[in-house]
Parts: structure tokens; sequence; C-alpha cells
């Protein structure tokens, strides 16, 4: 094949990428996108196959990762998601690194002459740090959304702050562009030293990026790996001269940026603000000391009575119902509901869980027609003259101290649970959310709050029915 | 104007396009759907594969082509398990449509 010819197959495999992300703009052409997604790559790994002068190792790998990708993919549970896809960006990361190691060590098996251009080397730097920090990056987040806190600190869905953090990550930050400008001015003799030290002062970053940012912030957080791991791929394809490698991952890289910025404005916060983290860490022990309040509390047969008697119900849930996996618990309870003549529909918030979306694939999971699920800007005005909202596992969204000015959370746009006539909240004890508020939603008359694993008080409130 | 234009040129032109495409195409994308959006753009920036492929590929054996094979492997993985994740989700969006389908015919 010629240059040419590559370079041609690569354009159709881009325009395919296009069009497989348009496909999601409706769940009825998102499946048609995927296909699209799945021949362009199918058409860049043999094009690029073509060019390869042994195969054996290239088998290997596409043998063992691609075995290792497709069992996860079918085991993985819809709970899971947030890890898997925080995995799955830090391999992307790895893969990057990995790359401009193998182009340092030999530039002509990629095209580069050698000695390596100064443009190339700079393209270099850049892809290879973004890579660098995408992987440690999201195995701190990874470990922080598999609630492996317990066994490992740094892994702790709290967030981890020390003294001087922001002044350390400056100065490292500097650090690591000084030996990128190392390897960039360097001779093909010294370049692995900057190369190297720059490399791993980029993993070590990743690192110290990611502690300080608390577990609710994850929609955030996971977006913006999201974000990087694209330019990261951008940065490698500039490198290589590959403009599909640059088209691929500038799109990922604004779609991760785009959802970073929606999340941030569901939780009226600034990107900044999230990522300079350690938000919830001081509010919270402040929200312990208050004053005592009491609250309703019932059983789940109460609540089962009020929900059969009403005529309208909105579910509201969060990351309590992912925790518990109680989403077939939901259809179901939902669908004894509807037999009953009564009108159920639900209410997702943009932060609700811990990625976006994440509410939405569970209830698809569970089987919930798609047209009783509702985005918070269109249901908001519903909820006033709604019977009943059932609150699951949710917190900090429907915290009417949102709407009260000076309160912590203020401006944050929330579902307006505390204007329906009668709300249920299922909790598993008192303890505030994540921004460490306390809630007056849980202190008014009209709520009834019923304590219990989500899942387990849904299957309660189904036999009650 | 002197010379042939610098191939940055040229992957800055393509770039600074791709990211408004991106830009365009995303805000379009349903909400409901933002996780498998995430998981195919996690499919799709493994096409990093193709400089993993070139490293792995090349005619000696030695440590660069074998970084070159860890690499193939950890995109292949991100290819497969990306496309096929997103598949299971969307077709769980699909299930849905074909009951409601049902339901009203």
């Amino acid at each position: 094949m010629t240059a040419s010819q590559v370079a041609l197959a690569y354009l159709v495999a881009s325009v395919l990428f296009i069009l497989a992300l348009k496909g999601l703009s409706h769940p009825e052409t998102a499946r048609r996108g995927n296909l699209f997604g799945i021949v362009g790559m199918v058409i860049a790994v043999l094009t690029t196959l073509a060019l390869a002068k042994s195969i054996w190792l290239i088998v290997g790998g596409i043998v063992i990762g691609g075995a290792i990708g497709a069992v996860v993919a079918r085991r993985v549970q819809m709970t899971q998601m947030p890890e898997l896809v925080a995995a799955m960006h830090s391999l992307v990361g790895m893969a990057a690194v990995l790359i401009a190691v193998a182009v340092v060590n030999n530039p002509p098996a990629f095209n580069i002459p050698d000695p390596m251009p100064r443009g190339n080397r700079l393209e270099l730097f850049i892809g290879t740090f973004v890579g660098a920090i995408t992987f440690s990056g999201s195995i701190i987040a990874f470990g922080k959304l598999a609630g492996l806190g317990k066994h490992f600190r740094l892994f702790s869905s709290a967030p981890v702050v020390f003294k001087g953090q922001h002044l350390l990550n400056l100065v490292l930050a500097i650090v690591m562009i000084g030996f990128g400008l190392g390897f960039f001015f360097a001779g093909p003799d010294g370049q692995w030293l900057p190369f190297l030290v720059m490399a791993a002062i980029a993993f070590v970053l990743g690192v110290l990026i990611i502690i300080p940012i608390g577990g609710a912030d994850m929609p955030v957080v996971i977006s913006m790996l999201n974000s990087y791991s694209g330019w990261a791929a951008a940065g490698i394809g500039f490198s290589l001269n590959n403009n599909m490698l640059i088209i691929a991952g500038s799109l990922v890289g604004s779609s991760g940026a785009i959802l970073s910025y929606i999340m941030c404005r569901a939780m009226n916060r600034s990107f900044f603000s999230v990522i300079l983290g350690g938000f919830g860490a001081a509010e919270g022990a402040a929200a312990a000391g208050g004053e005592q309040k009491t609250v309703r509390s019932g059983s789940a047969e109460d609540a089962a009575f009020l929900m059969s008697n009403a005529e309208s119900v909105i579910i509201v849930p969060g990351y309590g119902l992912a925790v518990a996996r109680a989403q077939h618990a939901v259809k179901e309870m939902a669908e004894k509901l509807i037999e009953k003549g009564v009108n159920v529909r639900y209410a997702i918030h943009p932060v609700a869980g811990r990625m976006p979306g994440h509410m939405n694939v569970l209830l698809a999971e569970a089987e919930v027609p798609y047209d009783q699920v509702f985005e918070m800007e269109d249901i908001n005005s519903e909820l006033g003259n709604t019977d009943v909202v059932l609150v699951l596992g949710a917190n900090d969204v429907v915290n009417p101290l949102a709407e009260q000015p000076g309160s912590p959370i203020y401006g944050m746009p929330i579902l307006q649970a505390h204007k329906a006539r009668t709300v249920l909240v299922n909790k598993r004890s008192m303890a505030s959310g994540y921004a460490g508020l306390d809630n007056p939603l849980f202190y008014m008359d009209k709520t009834m709050m019923v304590f219990g694993d989500a899942k387990k008080v849904v299957e309660e409130i189904v036999k009650a029915i | 104007m002197h010379g042939a234009i610098d191939p940055t040129i040229i992957n800055l032109t393509v770039f600074v396009l791709a990211v408004f495409v991106g830009y365009h195409v995303i805000w379009n994308v349903t909400p409901a759907l933002h996780t498998p959006l995430m998981s195919v753009t996690n499919a799709i920036s493994s096409v990093i594969i193709v400089g993993a492929l070139l490293a792995a590929g090349a005619e000696t054996l030695d440590f660069g082509t074998l970084m070159g094979a860890v690499a193939v492997g950890l995109a292949a993985v991100n290819v497969f398990g990306g496309f096929l994740v997103t598949q299971r989700m969307l077709e769980m969006f699909k299930k849905k449509e074909r009951k409601e389908g049902k339901r009203e015919a």
C-alpha cells in the first residue's frame, strides 16, 4: 500500500468514528452508530497491519488483550460501569506512554527520521505526560469507585488532603516541564534520562491530582480523564503525523471536556474548584454539631399504602440505588403501581450516581421504558403537582438548601422534591450527603423517612402493594 | 511563500477542525446515553492501537517492539471491551423499545 492509500483508508475510519458519535443522539440510531465505530476500527487496524513487517507479537497482543476485553465486557455489572470506564481510561494512557517509549527507541519504525526532529520531540513529550497522568489518575479513580479505600488510603473516597498539596503539585508540574524541555533539546545520546524522569513525574502527578477529589465529584473526574485519554491519543497522533489518531483523539477529548462541563454545571461548581478538591471534608464536621431535629419515620408498608393510593408517583434514584443494586426491584414496584393505575415516572439529576448517565443505564438494564424516564429540566415543573415523590438513595440533588442564598450548595440546580404533596425518602441512615450538609427536606412535615437498604426496602414495598 | 508546509501545521489544521466537529456532535448526544458515550469514546480513543501496531510490527525484535506488543495488548482490551460493553448497554435501551412497540400494537 502507498502512503496515500493508507491515508485514505484512515480518512474513511475517521468519518466512521464521527458517525459513531453522531448515532448517540438518539437511542434508535445508537446501535448503528456503534457498528460504524467497529467498522472504522477494523479498517484502521487492517490498514496498519498491512504495513507491519512481522505480525507475531501483534497477533499475541490482540488475542490476549481482546479476550480479556471481551470477557470483561460480558461479565461486568451495570452498577460497575464507572469502575470499568476508569480502568479503560488508564489503559489508553499507558498505551500512549509505551508507544512513546517505542518511538524514542526507534523513530524510523514510525517513519520519523533518526535523530528525531525537535517538533516530534515536543509532541511526543506532550503525548507522554498526558498519557502518564491519565494512567495513574485513572487508577486512583478506579480505586475510589471500586471502594478500595479500606485497603489502601490513597483510594479513599473521602478527599485525601495535606498541607502544601497544591504547591507541591505546581512545583512537580514545573520540574516535569523542565525535564520535558531537556528532552526537547537533548541529542540522541542524552535523551533517555530527561524522557524517563519526565514520565515518572507525570505518573506521580496523576496520583496527586486525583486523590483530593471526593467520591461524589467522580462524574467530573471520570469525564475529565475521558478527555485526557483523548488528548493523549491526539498527542501521539501529532508525533506520528497520523491524522486519524488526531481526529479520534480530539473527538474523545472534546467529548470528555463537554461532559465535565455539563457535570460541573449540574453541581453549580467551577471546574477548578472540583479539580482543587477537598470539597465536603471540612463542612462535614461542622454540620454534625447541629441541633437535634425530629424526623418522621415509617415502614415499607406505610410507603406502599401511600403510593398505591396516589395518582402520581415520581421516583428520584441516586447513588444509593446503584450501591444496593435495587434497579430491578424498583422496576417491579413501578409495574405494580402502574397496574393499579398510578402514573409512575422517574426523575434523573445529571450528577445522580458516579458517572454521567449512570442512572439511565441502570434503569435501562431493568427494562424501564425510557418514556417514563425524564431529565431534570423536563420534570421539575411537574414535581409540584405530584402526590408522592420517592427519593431512593439520593440526598444533595434534592436538598432545598440549594435554593437558599448563603448555603454552600446555593445555586446548584436540584430536583424540587420538596414541592410534592408527600415525600418518601429511603436512606440507610441520617448521615449527611456528600456535601456534608444537613437536608431540610428530611425534617418537613410532609416527609416520611424509610430507613434501610434500598433493595430490601423496595422489595418490602412490592410485597405490601 | 516559500517551501512546503510543515507537517505540524497540517496536523494542527486537522486537530482544530476535529475539535469543532467533536464539539457539535457531542452536544447533540442525549443525556440518557452519556454512559454509552463514555464507553464508546473509550473504544475510539483506543485507535491509538495503530501506533502500537507500528511499534510491535518492526523488523527486529528489541525493547521497542516488546513495548509495542504490550501496548497492542492494552489497547486491544479497550477496543474489544469498549465496543462490546457499549453494544451491551445499547441493547438494553433497544429491548425496551421493542416491548413498547408491542404494547402499543
